[in-house]
């Protein structure tokens, strides 16, 4: 199976795990994912670890064709949300069915497993959207 | 000073469920005599993404936003489960990062059956009234095994239950507890068993009902309860009736029994069992209450807490975090078919 190196994927866990983002200490704008230099030309960015855990669906798509990691959870949802404050990101969408979303339905994060190294190797865990319930 | 107690909880149950009579269709039961024994009318799955680390992170997310506790604060993480992804790593260690906690924390994983959520409880009471960590993070999350087509197909079931313990903010504190153990062997697994084993008639009497009316008893009598002077009384529930026949046995009216009880709703969650009924009677109950708290574990073990609710409960019932009760409506039915495929027990090649 071809997937993100273990290397790669414990530099991510923050990013992963918790949208941890990057701020630019001149102007303010938060990254997500985290970028290296802001486009205000400044590249001093911080940590920011306080992006909101929901947002609104911008646009999905459903996609049937899917990499080997995913070939066992077709069809994968995959969303743009933009969370509340603006800050968007792109990630999976789970607990839902494609017929019932829309742009503007409420998301909220979780936390699931994104990719499996094999009956033996690492389990890769991150973040994914689900539709919030009334 | 005020005492030692709980701070925040949160819970965690998966959306899909599958009824009980789905699953007797597969195996030629009657599902009517199923639902009778065992008082389980339907039980909780796990999406194929969900696993026993998963299902913490979500309780303990929820327990934190509770508490209204900031992450820095946090100087322990317990976890109580039989049902670790891996066989040899942490799920503690991956709570820390997940919440954001410090790093230069206590994390525990710990397994003593359905016991450990609450004997993480007991831990990190103990660690704060020492004064070496001022919060902590006890949880009790399982994905529980059961054998296709043995009984346990009926009840095992996902969940998970987290209690932020400390001292600043507590909305139900901790009065007593006593703890009782002796080794039996009711049911086990063994190291690489996919499915665990009952130890055929231990179940009952020896196992569930002898090690919590010994930890009931002993409370009582160490700290001179009375049964009336509980308002709720939550215990392990592997079925519905062993909590409803243990609260008769220990004079305790069904009425304070009852409304801690999920295993009919959600199945047995183990580890999160005792907690998860908990949970929902924190979310009822009103300042002065007292709540019997009791966990089992097979092999055997039983802890016993009493907990006093403060005034502090109705400021963490209204918090904005989801409710016990909203996590028991929200549900979408699968057959056996989806269930094998959630649950991972569909041989694949990988």
């Amino acid at each position: 199976m071809r997937h993100e190196s273990v290397p790669m994927y414990w530099r991510n866990i923050p990013q992963y795990y918790r949208l941890v983002a990057k701020r630019c200490r001149q102007c303010g704008a938060v990254y997500f994912p985290p970028a290296l230099r802001c486009r205000c030309g400044s590249a001093e960015l911080e940590d920011y670890d306080e992006l909101p855990h929901e947002g609104r669906l911008v646009e999905y798509t459903v996609l049937y064709q899917v990499g080997t990691d995913f070939l066992k959870q077709k069809p994968l949802i995959v969303g743009l949300v933009e969370l509340n404050g603006g800050v968007r990101a792109v990630g999976q969408i789970v607990d839902a069915q494609p017929d019932r979303l829309a742009p503007g339905t409420r998301v909220e994060l979780v936390f699931r497993r994104v990719a499996v190294d094999g009956r033996h190797g690492l389990i890769m865990y991150g973040y994914k959207f689900r539709p919030v319930q009334p | 000073m005020t005492r030692v107690g709980v701070v925040g909880w949160g819970v965690y149950i998966p959306r899909y469920r599958i009824r009980t009579e789905e699953v007797a269709r597969l195996w030629g039961d009657d599902p009517q005599r199923i639902a009778d024994v065992y008082l389980v009318n339907e039980k909780s799955v796990e999406a194929l993404d969900e696993d026993a680390v998963t299902i913490a992170v979500e309780a303990a997310r929820i327990a934190l936003r509770r508490a209204g506790v900031s992450r820095e604060r946090v100087g322990a993480v317990y976890v109580g489960t039989e049902s670790k992804p891996y066989a040899v790593k942490p799920i503690a260690s991956i709570l820390i990062d997940a919440l954001g906690l410090r790093n230069d924390i206590l994390a525990v994983d710990m397994e003593f059956a359905c016991k450990a959520g609450g004997d993480g409880l007991a831990a990190i009471a103990g660690l704060v009234e020492a004064g070496r960590v001022e919060y902590g993070i006890a949880v009790g999350v399982d994905t529980s095994q059961g054998e296709p087509g043995e009984h346990l197909d009926y009840s095992a079931s996902s969940g998970g239950a987290a209690l932020v313990v400390g001292r600043d903010g507590v909305a139900a504190e901790l009065e007593a507890m006593y703890a009782y153990a002796s080794d039996t062997p009711d049911f086990w697994r063994r190291d690489g068993s996919p499915y665990p084993m009952h130890g055929e008639g231990f179940t009952g009497e020896p196992a569930y009902f002898r090690h919590i009316i010994e930890a009931v008893r002993g409370l009582v009598s160490k700290y001179g309860y009375k049964p009336a002077d509980f308002t709720y009384a939550v215990f392990h529930q592997p079925n519905g009736r062993f909590p409803l026949r243990v609260a008769s046995a220990l004079g305790i009216p069904m009425d304070r029994v009852k409304p801690g009880i999920v295993v009919t709703h959600i199945g047995n969650t183990y580890n999160a069992s005792a907690l998860i009924g908990f949970a929902r009677v924190l979310e009822m109950a009103k300042p002065g209450d007292r709540i019997l708290l009791v966990t089992y574990g097979s092999g055997a073990g039983s802890d016993a807490f009493v907990f006093r609710v403060t005034d502090v409960i109705t400021e963490r019932q209204r918090a904005p975090a989801p409710a016990v009760e909203h996590m028991l409506r929200n549900k979408v039915y699968v057959d056996y078919a989806q269930y094998l495929k959630m649950r991972k027990m569909i041989k694949l090649l990988e």
